[in-house]
């Protein structure tokens, strides 16, 4: 396109005369806040991943052989912590920096400088959680759910608080800007019922960010209160009720999980198209199935807490509305089926991460239809059925599309080729590990094993050692992606074409490969043909 | 008892003292391993829930293999096509991309194909529900409290007859106790009752009740959230300080069942288990006699006594020897 080539002349004349600390800093750019978004949760993910083999070491066989039950707590709680906050959501919010403008045709995002502040507060609230870990007293470890009257028994309380209000703060500006940037800010002709699926998913969520957020602040500002300032609100001796908050909580939780999941659809629904070189199938319907996974997120918060003791009313509702969730996402999945049906495919990277996605997300939505059934939950709750449900849709679900969008659009970030041969030695390595290392987990919650214990009967011994097994090469794995991305951003020869994919459709194809530091300066003219593969029908 | 098919001839991979797991052991039955007792739970390398012992757990194990049954249906069926269609329609076969990109009829029927199967799912569940929130007609009432980190059993009244100062705590044996702390160097493996290895799953007070009976638990907690769960009873239930959770059993054969706290409840929530015991009902009524004689300080069931003084005496005899 026109505009594309114009500004290609002064391309990066703006910022290459900064220094490292205004470039990264004081940015107020969308690709460069989008790279220390994705960088910035690369290394959560490390870390957040190194907690992860501590537990599988300890898991290793029966005994405890490398650390004390208390730090096991810490670190059971401090996993799920960090890669919900720190890992899952700012990539997606990276991601959503990075394309957003791009897909819709903006020169960056409605609110540039709130983006920078949105994304410097996140380190200090890493510090400040982190830092637990050395202080007296130790880390949380009540869990992530941060149930009182457990919760409360921890020295940390303060700190965890007030890292969770300020993640809630960034998320909630980065929501606010998502939606500005996504109302305001498309280019003439991207009509809404134009605009890319993953777009679509990120305005979905972003109302969902907005919506949850603050509940979050309240809960936990409730137990900052009880426990500092003689409140009593989740205190029974004091007229509280300990189950008020796992309403509360819950209330935020479960759209939160949707948060980690929908703009992965979106990302799914980008990938899919390209690679088979057709259009989405029903994208009308995919977009409305989001919105509805969305709004039933809000009426299901109780399937979490099915063994608290609800009246029976209440757990046939949250039943029924969870059961209910399937439906739409049961028209996700046929959809991209449909999408490759009858398509020309190939198979790259982030196809192969796309195709694993669907198919062990969906073997993760399949136990998520079983703990749904009440009678059955009350077997599966608590053990470990759970947490291969949620690590099946979290890590070969969101974590699996993060990576897929990687693969996708890096050599779009950095104008090189990623090494093919390196991604899919990634690819086979962690679709292979991650399952050795979770799909025994369904085994053992089947057969009684609880979550969160740090030792367990022999009987549940060998499952384990498979599960740890699979979790040390998963984890090690992820030093081939790591390698992947080093030598692509500084170390790839091989120059990106501007479309880079053959199948690759929307605006941000029409851009050079790396793009202009500033796109768009000028809104691009919309050729429908040039658009995404949502909008071929009307 | 079997624990569903494909449980009882599981893959087993034989475990022993200093990590020599031998991969090669497959297919020895849980059941000969387990001879003697009646429902060994859990079973080494067990695939599938449980059935368990009572009127009501069947019902989560047969709507656990029906929802099971239906996913790896849908499952084969969707991932089958995609797997089809990565053969088929792939661009080093030549596939020539097709232009349509929605197809109304076909989206009717898959969106209405999934609502009638959840129908049907849904009604299972909540036949299940009603049955399992019938607390009504109890014959026997034991109130459960959670403690970090113990449980302590109150018989409230057995036959309509209030039971007075019949109660106990019930604590993660001494043998288990041992063997679990860190780099205690003692063999999980070893600690057994019997033939069954009981590792974190003994207790020094079982909670003892008679079979054929319908007893009412009522549930709480006097410091944080616990979880009273037992697999072999079909349920857990949250014990929650300032709640009281009521809910039921009703077992039909004698014998040992074992279970776990299951909600976090701090540092040693893996080691609170909890063990039931059933039998007869005449063994119960000599059972609860003996406990409401005056002046017998806090007696233990004779053959729980009995287990621990053995392991007890079996630890005596390993840390001897490594001494």
């Amino acid at each position: 396109m026109a505009h594309a080539a114009t500004h290609d002349e002064h391309h990066d004349a703006h910022h290459e005369h900064q220094g490292f600390f205004q470039r990264w800093v004081m940015s107020t750019n969308h690709k460069d806040i989008g790279t220390l978004y994705l960088v910035f949760s690369l290394l959560m993910f490390f870390i957040g991943g190194s907690f992860a083999m501590v537990i599988r070491a300890e898991l290793f066989k029966p005994g405890l052989q490398l650390v004390q039950p208390y730090f096991f707590n810490e670190m059971t709680t401090m996993h799920a912590l960090v890669m919900i906050f720190g890992a899952v959501m700012p990539a997606f919010v990276g991601l959503g920096n990075w394309m957003i403008p791009l897909m819709v045709g903006a020169p960056d995002m409605a609110l540039p400088r709130m983006n920078n502040l949105s994304f410097w507060i996140l380190p200090f609230a890493f510090a400040l959680l982190l830092s637990t870990l050395f202080l007296a007293g130790g880390g949380p470890a009540g869990g992530w759910t941060m149930y009182p009257p457990l919760s409360l028994q921890s020295a940390s309380t303060a700190y965890v608080v007030f890292a969770i209000h300020l993640m809630g703060i960034s998320s909630i500006m980065g929501a606010i800007n998502i939606i500005a940037t996504i109302l305001n800010m498309r280019a003439p002709g991207m009509d809404l019922l134009k605009m890319p699926v993953f777009v679509w998913s990120w305005l979905i969520t972003a109302f969902l960010l907005i919506a949850v957020m603050p509940v979050l602040a309240g809960a936990v500002t409730m137990l900052l209160t009880d426990k500092y300032f003689n409140t009593h609100f989740f205190d029974a001796a004091g007229g509280g009720d300990p189950v008020l908050f796992q309403h509360v909580f819950w209330f935020f939780g479960h759209p939160e999980v949707y948060i980690m999941i929908l703009p992965a659809f979106g990302i799914i629904s980008e990938i899919i198209p390209t690679f088979s070189r057709k259009p989405i199938f029903g994208y009308k319907a995919m977009v409305f199935a989001i919105a509805s996974i969305a709004f039933l997120s809000f009426i299901v918060w109780a399937h979490h807490m099915f063994a608290v003791g609800l009246p029976l009313g209440a757990e046939i509702f949250f039943m029924y509305a969870t059961m209910l969730i399937a439906v739409p996402t049961g028209v996700k999945v046929f959809n991209w089926v449909a999408t490759m049906w009858g398509g020309s495919m190939t198979f790259e990277t982030p196809m192969l991460f796309a195709i694993a996605f669907v198919i062990l997300f969906t073997i993760g939505g399949f136990s998520g239809l079983m703990l749904a059934l009440v009678p059955a939950d009350f077997q599966y709750h608590d053990t470990y059925f759970v947490v291969a449900h949620f690590h099946y849709v979290l890590v070969t679900g969101a974590i699996f599309a993060i990576m897929a969008a990687t693969y996708y659009w890096i050599p779009k970030w950095t104008g090189h080729m990623y090494s093919e041969f390196w991604g899919k030695v990634h690819f086979w390595n962690s679709v292979v590990w991650v399952n050795v290392l979770f799909f025994p987990q369904h085994f053992l919650g089947l057969a009684g094993m609880p979550r969160r214990i740090p030792d367990y009967n022999v009987a549940f011994a060998n499952f384990n050692m498979i599960s740890s097994i699979g979790g040390f090469l998963f984890g090690a794995s992820q030093l081939i992606f790591l390698g992947v991305v080093i030598h692509c951003v500084w170390f790839s020869k091989k120059k990106a074409t501007d479309r880079v994919w053959e199948g690759a459709r929307g605006l941000e194809w029409t851009l050079s490969s790396p793009p202009p530091h500033h796109s768009f300066t000028v809104a691009p003219v919309i050729h429908d043909e040039e658009l995404a593969h949502g909008h071929v029908e009307d | 008892m079997t624990v569903g098919g494909i449980g009882k001839h599981g893959i087993r991979f034989r475990g022993s003292q200093h990590f020599k797991h031998v991969f090669g052991a497959l297919s020895i039955t849980a059941s000969s391993l387990f001879a003697g007792s009646t429902l060994a739970n859990p079973k080494p390398d067990q695939l599938n829930l449980t059935p368990g012992v009572t009127t009501y757990s069947e019902i989560p194990y047969m709507l656990n293999n029906v929802a099971l049954g239906v996913c790896v249906v849908i499952g084969t069926l969707v991932f089958g096509a995609m797997f089809i269609a990565m053969f088929r329609f792939r661009k080093s076969r030549g596939a020539v991309p097709e232009k349509w990109s929605h197809n109304t009829a076909i989206e009717i029927v898959w969106t209405a194909i999934p609502v009638v199967i959840l129908v049907s799912l849904a009604w299972l569940a909540t036949d299940g529900l009603r049955k399992f929130s019938d607390t009504t007609g109890a014959q026997m009432t034991v109130k459960v409290t959670g403690y970090q980190w113990k449980w302590r059993y109150d018989y409230v009244d057995y036959l309509g007859k209030p039971v007075s100062h019949v109660g106990f705590m019930s604590k993660l044996d001494d043998r288990s106790n041992a063997t679990r702390q860190l780099d205690s160097g003692l063999d999980p493996y070893a600690v057994k009752v019997g033939d069954e290895n009981t590792y974190l799953l003994d207790v020094d007070h079982p909670l003892v009740v008679p079979v054929d009976t319908k007893i009412r638990f009522v549930i709480t907690a006097d410091d944080v959230i616990h979880s009273w769960f037992v697999p072999a009873l079909g349920w857990k239930m949250d014990a929650i300080p300032g709640v009281v959770n009521a809910t039921w059993t009703n077992i039909k054969q004698p014998g040992v069942y074992r279970g776990q706290c299951a909600e976090l409840c701090g540092q040693d929530h893996g080691f609170m288990p909890i063990v039931v015991k059933a039998v007869s009902k005449d063994d119960f009524a000599k059972w609860l006699a003996d406990q409401q004689k005056p002046a017998t300080p806090v007696p233990a069931p004779a053959s729980t006594a009995a287990t621990s003084a053995q392991a007890t005496a079996q630890l005596g005899t390993r840390q001897g020897n490594q001494g």
